[in-house]
C-alpha cells in the first residue's frame, strides 16, 4: 500500500516543487539584471555554482546542511542560556527545545517535515536552473519592446513588469519544459533525502525476502518494482510532452515570433 | 603522516595503487582533498568515454531518426523515447541486473558487471539518445536557403552532408551539446551510488566524499571540496567546447566588440 501512496509522494513533491524553483529562478534572474551590484553579483554566483556542480551532491549535502542551519538558528534564540558547546567533537547538539521536529511531535510532523527540507532542497538547485533560462529569455525579449515602452514613458519598474515578464514566456518556454523533463527524471533521487518514495519502496518491497522475516517469502524482486517504475516514468514523459506542446501554442498566441506569425496568418485566412 | 606521504599512498586510491586501508580515525582535510581527487580520476574517466564515444553514435541515430525507412527510424526513435524518458539511476539499476544475467550464462562476459565497463556503456548510450536529439533537432533546423544552394552547385550524397548539412548541425547543435556533456560529466557521479559496486572500495569523487561525511559525521567538509573539484571541471569542458564552438562559427560575421558596460552609464 505504503509504494502506491509514494507514487503521489512524487507527483506532489512535483507539484509543489515547480512552482517555487520557478520562483527561485524569476528571482535570480531579476537579480541579475539588477543596477544594485551585490544582488547581481550574487544571483550570478548563485546560478554559477549550483550549475557548475552534479545535483546529487547538493541533494546528499543540503538536507543535512538545512536541517543543522535550521536548528542552529533555533537555538540560538530560544535557548539563550545553554552553556554547552554546539559542536562536540562530531556531534552536533542543540537544547531539545529547539530540535526540528520536537522529539514529542507524532511521526507524520516527522515526515512532512523530511518532505520539507526535500522540496526546499529541489526548489535550490533548479532554481539556479530555472534562473539561467529567465535570464536568457530575459535577453531574447525584441529591444525595439523595451525602446517602445520607454518612448511611452514607462519606469524602469513599469518596464520590466507589463513588458518584459509578459513577453518573456514564450522566449523561456523551451528552456523550462526541458528543465521540467529534468526534474522528473531527478525525483528517484529523492529516497537520498530520506523521504520514503517510489525507489524506497521498490528497493525495500522487492529485496529478497525469507520465510523466516515475513509471511511471503519471495526471491528479488526488484527488478518487476523497477520495471513499474520505469512504465511509470516513460507514461509521465509522454503526458508532460504532450501537454507542454498545448501551453507552448497557447503561449506563442500573439507574440512576434515565427511560431506566432504563423499562427496569425493561419487566423487571418481561416 | 605528513600531506605529501598521503599525497603518495592514496593519490591512485581509486585504481587500486597505494595504501589499501582507508583513513578510519583522525581524518586530515588532506586525505579528503586527496582521495576526493582521486576518485574524480573515474569521473573525468567515464565523463570522457561516454562523451566521445556518444559523439560519433549519437550522430548516427540522429540521422536513423529522419530516415524515411519506418524500419530504421522507429528503432531510432524507440531508443531515443526509453533512455530520455526515463531516469538514469534506474537505466543503472537495470543495467546492472541485465549484465549479471548475461554473465551466468555467457562466462566471457563477465566483465559487464564491472563498473569501468558497465557503467561506461550506459553512460554511452545515455548520452547518445540525449545528444541525438539535440543532433535531430538542429539538422530540422538547418535553413533551407543552404540546402537548395548545395543542390544549384550540385553537391549530392555524402559529399553534399560531409561539406553543407554537417558543419551546420555542429554549429547550431553546439551550445545544446555543450549543456550534455556537463551534464553527462555530473552523471557520473550516480554509478556508485547503487548498482555497481565499488570493488575494494575502489570509487569515485562522490564515494569517497560520502564515505568521509558518514566517518565524520560532518558533511561540510567533503561535499564542498567535491563540488570545488566538478566546479573546476566543468569550466575547463565550458572552456574547451566554447574554443571549439568558436571555431564552428568563424565562418559568421562576429559580433562586434560591446563597450564595456560600466563606461556606457557613466558616458551616455
Amino acid at each position: 500500500m505504503a509504494f502506491y501512496t509514494s507514487f503521489g509522494t512524487v507527483l506532489l513533491l512535483l507539484a509543489v516543487t515547480a512552482p517555487l524553483a520557478l520562483a527561485f529562478g524569476f528571482a535570480a534572474a531579476a537579480g541579475s539584471r539588477s543596477h544594485f551590484f551585490p544582488l547581481k553579483w550574487l544571483s550570478n554566483i548563485y546560478m554559477a555554482i549550483v550549475r557548475g556542480v552534479p545535483d546529487i551532491v547538493f541533494f546528499l549535502f543540503f538536507v543535512i546542511a538545512l536541517d543543522q542551519a535550521f536548528e542552529w538558528t533555533r537555538h540560538q534564540v530560544l535557548c539563550p542560556d545553554w552553556d554547552q558547546p554546539i559542536r562536540q567533537g562530531n556531534d552536533f547538539i542543540v537544547c531539545p527545545a529547539a530540535k526540528l521536529p520536537l522529539n514529542s511531535a507524532p511521526e507524520i510532523y516527522h515526515q512532512i517535515y523530511g518532505f520539507g527540507l526535500a522540496v526546499l532542497t529541489f526548489a535550490i538547485v533548479f532554481g539556479a536552473f530555472a534562473g539561467n533560462v529567465l535570464a536568457g529569455a530575459f535577453k531574447a525579449v525584441p529591444h525595439g519592446q523595451i525602446e517602445t515602452a520607454e518612448a511611452y514613458g514607462m519606469t524602469k519598474r513599469q518596464t520590466f513588469w507589463r513588458i518584459m515578464v509578459p513577453q518573456m514566456w514564450t522566449y523561456a518556454i523551451p528552456g523550462l519544459s526541458n528543465l521540467w523533463m529534468v526534474l522528473i527524471k531527478a525525483t528517484p533521487l529523492l529516497f537520498l533525502l530520506g523521504v520514503e518514495d517510489v525507489v524506497y519502496w521498490a528497493r525495500e518491497l522487492g529485496n529478497t525476502k525469507t520465510a523466516r522475516f515475513t509471511d511471503y517469502p519471495h526471491g528479488d524482486w526488484r527488478v518487476y518494482y523497477f520495471f513499474g517504475l520505469l512504465v511509470f516514468y516513460l507514461l509521465f514523459t509522454k503526458v508532460s510532452e504532450i501537454v507542454l506542446a498545448r501551453i507552448t501554442r497557447k503561449l506563442s498566441r500573439g507574440q512576434a515570433t515565427a511560431a506566432g506569425e504563423a499562427m496569425r496568418k493561419a487566423g487571418a485566412t481561416a | 603522516m605528513s600531506c605529501s606521504e598521503t599525497l603518495a599512498s592514496y593519490a591512485f586510491r581509486s585504481l587500486g595503487y597505494g595504501e589499501r586501508r582507508l583513513p578510519t580515525t583522525e581524518i586530515t582535510l588532506c586525505d579528503q582533498v586527496t582521495l576526493i581527487g582521486s576518485g574524480m580520476i573515474w569521473n573525468i574517466y567515464f565523463g570522457i568515454l561516454a562523451i566521445l564515444l556518444g559523439f560519433f553514435t549519437s550522430q548516427a541515430l540522429a540521422l536513423a531518426k529522419t530516415s524515411s525507412n519506418p524500419l530504421i527510424r522507429k528503432p531510432a526513435e524507440w531508443f531515443i523515447f526509453v533512455f530520455r524518458g526515463s531516469p538514469l539511476f534506474i537505466q543503472f539499476f537495470f543495467a546492472y541486473f541485465l549484465f549479471l544475467t548475461i554473465k551466468q550464462s555467457v562466462p566471457m562476459l563477465s566483465n559487464l558487471t564491472n563498473a569501468w565497463l558497465g557503467a561506461a556503456i550506459v553512460l554511452w548510450f545515455n548520452t547518445t539518445a540525449y545528444s541525438a536529439e539535440i543532433f535531430y533537432g538542429a539538422l530540422m533546423a538547418i535553413p533551407k536557403g543552404d540546402l537548395e544552394a548545395a543542390d544549384a552547385y550540385g553537391f549530392t550524397g555524402f559529399k553534399r552532408f560531409r561539406r553543407i548539412v554537417w558543419p551546420t548541425m555542429m554549429r547550431l547543435a553546439w551550445p545544446a551539446y555543450t549543456n550534455e556533456a556537463i551534464f553527462i560529466f555530473h552523471s557520473t557521479t550516480l554509478v556508485f551510488l547503487s548498482g555497481f559496486p565499488a570493488l575494494q572500495q575502489k570509487g569515485d569523487a562522490l564515494y569517497y566524499a560520502s564515505y568521509f561525511a558518514d566517518k565524520t559525521f560532518n558533511p561540510f567538509i567533503p561535499y564542498p571540496i567535491l563540488a570545488g573539484y566538478f566546479v573546476v571541471a566543468t569550466l575547463c569542458i565550458i572552456t574547451v567546447y566554447g574554443l571549439i564552438g568558436k571555431r564552428l562559427n568563424r565562418h559568421l560575421p562576429q559580433p562586434r566588440q560591446k563597450r564595456p558596460r560600466m563606461l556606457a552609464q557613466i558616458f551616455r
